[in-house]
C-alpha cells in the first residue's frame, strides 16, 4: 500500500546511513529538554495518533513509547495481543489491517518473529516503527544507546566497544553493531561459543571482530555493553548453568578493570543481577543504566516525531 | 493417430538427437519417420517446426495435497499445472490428509488422476505407517497398487535402525526409499539457511550440516543394504560430495535437485517474503556453485520441483510461521533455461536426460523416458527460444517467488498417452 510521502518507516537500524542515524540523534537532542520540565508536553504532534502493538511482553520499551507520543501531545494506544493461539498469523496480517483502517499516523510494534514490521510496512499505510522484532533488530534501543554514549564520550567515531552475552539471539546487538560501526566505532563480540558463532563477523562489512574471550573483547575498550541471557537458553543447550555463566562470562570489576578507566557499562535491562553483571558493577558510576532509560524517552519521541512527517533538525537550530 | 511434424526429436535412451517426425497411434508411439518420409494421410499434423520434441517429463516430486488439503491443490488442478509446465507425469509424496501409507490411498490418488485425464500419476507411498518413523508401511501393496517408490519425505526417518529395515524391505519390491535428508535434531526451529544471512536477518538457520549428516547416513546405509537410494532435493555442497563419491563407489544413489536451488540463494530471503521459505532451505552462493557443479558433470540425475502449493493466507504469516514450500511445476522449465541451458551449462540433450530419461530410469517406468516406437506417447514439445511471462498458474495456489519473472524457453504442447493435454495460448507469450 502507498505511505503518504510524509510517513517514513523506522524498520531497523541497518537501512539508515550515517547522516540519518545523526539525524535521529540530533533531533533527540531537541526533545530531551522536554522531560525535564515541570508540564512534561509539546504540542508537536496534537492530532496524531500512535498505535503501540505489542505481541510479546514489555514493560519499558511500551510505557516508554507511549510517555514519548503524549509528551508530544499524540493520541497513543496501547494493544496487546497474544501470540498464543495457533492461528497467530492470522491474527498478525488481520490485527494490523484492522488497526491500518483506523486511520492511524504510526503503528509502534514489537513481535517475537524476526521480519514482521517489515512485513507490516508493506501492508499499511501508517508508518511502521519496529520496537524489537524477534531476533532481528531493536532500532531505537541502539538510538538510545548511542546517545548515552554521546553524552559521556561525545563522539562515537574511533570508539571502542565490546558487546558481551547471547550476541546471536540479541536484536539489541544487531541494532548496535549496525549503528556503531556506520558511526565509525569498533566492536567486539564475546561470550559463550554457541552464543558467539564466528561468522557473526561478516554482520558488517568493517568494524566487527567476534574475540575468543570475554577479557579480550574488554581489554581496552571505551564502553561495555552486556546483554540479558536468558534462562531458556540453558534448556536449549547453549551453556551448562546460569551460574557457570556468571563465573566465566558474566562483568565482575574484576573483568571490567580490563578496560579503559574512564570506561562506561551499558545493559538494556532488564537485568539478571548477579549473572550477567555484578551487582556492584550494575550500581557503580560506570554504570548508564538508568540514563538509558531517561534517553529512551527522547529518542522515541524523535523517532515518532520523524516517522510521522517532522523534519530533521541540526542541534544548532 | 498424431503426427508430430519437422521437430527435432531428442531422446537420449534411444541414443538419438536429429529431426524426425513422431507417428502415434493408440497411445503408443508407432514410428519414427524422416521429414521428407511419407505418413498415413489421415493422421492429425502438429507442426513442431523450430521445436524440441522430447520424451515426456517426469516430476519425481510434486505434492499434489489431495486427499486432505484441497484448498491448496487437488490431483486435478495440480496435473492441469503439470502439463501446463511440460510435465507428463508426476510422483505425489505421500504427506497427505490421511497419509499414503495404504494401498487403498495410492489407488484412489491413481484413479483421480484418470479422472483428470491431464497428467500421468505416479504416487510415492510412505516409508512407514502415518510417516511416523516407526513401523513399515505396507510398501508390497502400495506397489501392487501402483506406487513407484517409497519416502517419509518432510519427516524423514530419524532412527538409523528403522531406516535400515526399509532399505532392506523396500528391496523385495524393487522400490527406491527417497529421502528427504534432514537431521532434525540440527535443523530444529530453523525457517532459513544457517549462515551470514540467517545472523544478518535475525532468522533461525538450518545447518547445511543437518543435509550433509543424513546423506552420509542414508548412503552408508544404502551401500549396507544394497537398496537403490534416491536423495531428495539436494541443496549443499557435503550432499552433492557425497552423492559422487558413493556414486563412484558403486553404490546405488541417485538424487534430484530444484529449480529452486539452482536459482536462487539465500539473499532472496531479505524482505521476508514468505515464497522463499521452504526446505531444505535456499542455500548460500557457494552451496549454489556445487549443486550447479553436480548438475554439469552428472552426479545430479534429475530435476524435480518439490512443488508445494499452499493457500495465499496461509503464507501471509510471519516469517516464523509461514509453511514451507513454493509451487514449481510452471516454472521449472523456464528456470532450467535460464540457468542451465542458455547459460551453457548443459545441452538440450542435458535438459531431456534430467527431466525425462533419467527421471523414468530412477522410478523404474517402463516405456516411458524414451519415444522409441512401442513406448508410451508422453511427449513434450519445447520452443527453446520462446519469451514468456510467468504472470497466471492452473496450480491452485501461486506461492511462488518466481511469480511476474521472465523466461526465454517453454513447453508449447504436452502430449500424454496420444493425446494433446495442453497447448500455450498465444496470449501467455510475451
Amino acid at each position: 500500500m502507498d505511505k503518504p510521502f510524509h510517513r517514513r518507516d523506522l524498520l531497523g537500524i541497518r537501512d539508515l546511513t550515517a547522516d540519518q542515524i545523526y539525524g535521529i540523534l540530533n533531533s533527540a537532542e531537541n526533545f530531551r529538554e522536554i522531560s525535564s520540565r515541570e508540564i512534561k508536553k509539546v504540542p508537536t504532534l496534537r492530532g496524531k495518533t500512535v498505535i503501540n502493538l505489542f505481541f510479546e511482553a514489555s514493560t519499558r520499551t511500551r510505557t516508554s513509547f507511549e510517555l514519548a507520543a503524549k509528551r508530544l501531545s499524540a493520541d497513543a494506544v496501547n494493544v496487546s495481543v497474544s501470540t498464543s493461539s495457533v492461528s497467530k498469523g492470522e491474527t498478525l496480517i488481520d490485527t494490523a489491517l484492522t488497526l491500518d483502517a483506523m486511520n492511524p499516523d504510526c503503528i509502534v510494534v514489537r513481535h517475537p518473529s524476526a521480519g514482521v514490521p517489515h512485513q507490516l510496512a508493506k501492508i499499511s499505510r501508517a508508518a511502521v516503527v519496529n520496537a524489537g522484532d524477534g531476533t532481528n533488530e531493536h532500532p531505537t534501543q541502539a538510538l538510545l544507546d548511542a546517545m548515552t554514549i554521546r553524552e559521556r564520550k561525545k563522539n562515537i567515531e574511533g570508539l571502542r566497544v565490546a558487546i558481551i552475552g547471547d550476541i546471536v539471539h540479541s536484536r539489541v546487538a544487531r541494532s548496535n553493531i549496525h549503528l556503531l560501526t556506520k558511526l565509525g566505532a569498533t566492536v567486539k563480540v564475546a561470550g559463550p561459543k554457541t552464543l558467539v558463532p564466528e561468522a557473526f563477523e561478516g554482520l558488517v562489512e568493517e568494524g566487527l571482530r567476534v574475540s575468543e574471550h570475554v577479557e579480550d573483547a574488554i581489554e581496552g575498550a571505551d564502553v561495555v555493553m552486556i546483554l540479558r541471557i536468558q534462562k531458556e537458553r540453558q534448556d536449549s543447550a547453549y551453556f551448562p548453568t546460569l551460574s557457570e555463566y556468571a563465573i566465566h562470562y558474566g562483568l565482575t570489576q574484576e573483568r571490567l578493570a580490563l578496560a579503559k578507566k574512564d570506561a562506561i557499562v551499558l545493559h538494556p535491562g532488564p537485568m539478571n543481577r548477579g549473572i550477567e553483571i555484578a551487582s556492584d558493577v550494575a550500581d557503580s558510576a560506570r554504570s548508564q543504566i538508568l540514563d538509558q532509560v531517561k534517553y529512551g524517552v527522547a529518542v522515541r519521541m524523535a523517532v515518532l516525531y520523524l516517522a510521522t512527517g517532522g523534519k530533521v533538525e541540526s542541534k544548532e537550530a | 493417430m498424431l503426427l508430430i511434424k519437422n521437430g527435432h526429436l531428442i531422446d537420449p535412451a534411444a541414443n538419438e538427437n536429429t529431426g524426425m517426425n513422431v507417428l502415434i497411434e493408440d497411445g503408443k508411439v508407432k514410428a519414427w519417420l524422416r521429414h521428407n518420409e511419407d505418413a498415413p494421410e489421415d493422421a492429425e499434423i502438429f507442426d513442431a517446426t523450430g521445436m524440441l520434441v522430447a520424451p515426456g517429463f517426469i516430476d519425481l516430486h510434486v505434492h499434489l495435497r489431495e486427499p486432505g488439503q484441497e484448498h491448496k491443490e487437488t490431483i486435478a488442478s495440480g496435473c492441469a499445472a503439470a502439463v501446463a509446465g511440460g510435465w507428463t507425469s508426476v510422483c505425489p509424496m505421500p504427506n497427505t490428509f490421511p497419509i499414503n501409507d495404504n494401498a487403498a490411498i495410492t489407488r484412489f490418488m491413481i484413479e483421480q488422476a484418470e479422472h483428470a485425464g491431464l497428467a500421468n500419476v505416479f504416487p510415492i507411498g510412505a516409508i512407514t505407517k502415518v510417516s511416523e518413523g516407526e513401523e513399515l508401511a505396507e510398501m508390497g501393496e502400495m506397489k501392487a497398487a501402483g506406487a513407484v517408490a517409497v519416502s517419509d519425505d518432510g519427516r524423514p526417518v530419524p532412527n538409523a535402525g528403522i531406516m535400515r529395515r526399509a532399505m532392506e524391505y523396500a528391496r523385495d519390491f524393487d522400490l527406491p526409499v527417497i529421502d528427504h535428508c534432514e537431521d532434525k535434531s540440527l535443523s530444529k526451529g530453523g525457517v532459513m539457511h544457517e549462515g551470514e544471512m540467517s545472523l544478518l536477518l535475525g532468522l533461525k538457520g538450518m545447518p547445511a550440516l543437518a543435509e550433509d549428516i543424513d546423506a552420509v547416513r542414508d548412503i552408508h546405509l544404502a551401500k549396507e543394504t544394497g537398496a537403490h537410494l534416491h536423495i531428495a532435493h539436494v541443496s549443499t555442497k557435503g550432499a552433492v560430495e557425497a552423492v559422487r563419491r558413493a556414486k563412484a563407489e558403486g553404490i546405488k544413489v541417485t538424487c534430484e535437485v530444484t529449480p529452486h536451488h539452482f536459482s536462487l540463494t539465500d539473499k532472496a530471503v531479505e524482505g521476508y517474503d514468505t515464497n522463499t521459505k521452504m526446505a531444505p532451505p535456499l542455500r548460500s552462493e557457494e552451496h549454489r556453485q556445487a549443486v550447479l557443479e553436480g548438475i554439469r558433470d552428472g552426479t545430479i540425475d534429475a530435476i524435480a520441483t518439490d512443488h508445494a502449493p499452499h493457500h495465499e493466507d496461509e503464507k501471509a504469516l510471519e516469517y516464523d510461521a509461514a509453511p514451507f514450500g513454493i509451487t514449481g511445476l510452471e516454472s521449472a522449465l523456464g528456470l532450467a533455461f535460464q540457468h542451465l541451458v542458455h547459460g551453457g551449462l548443459i545441452d538440450l540433450e542435458g535438459l531431456v536426460r534430467l527431466c525425462s530419461t533419467s527421471p523414468a530410469a530412477i522410478f523404474g517406468l517402463d516405456g516411458r523416458g524414451t519415444l522409441s516406437p512401442g513406448s508410451h506417447a508422453d511427449v513434450t514439445i519445447i520452443d527453446p527460444e520462446l519469451k514468456w511471462t510467468f504472470d497466471s498458474t492452473d496450480s491452485k495456489s501461486r506461492n511462488s517467488p518466481y511469480f511476474g519473472n521472465e523466461y526465454r524457453g517453454a513447453a508449447v504442447a504436452t502430449i500424454v498417452g496420444g493425446r494433446i493435454v495442453y497447448r500455450r495460448a498465444l496470449s501467455n507469450t510475451a
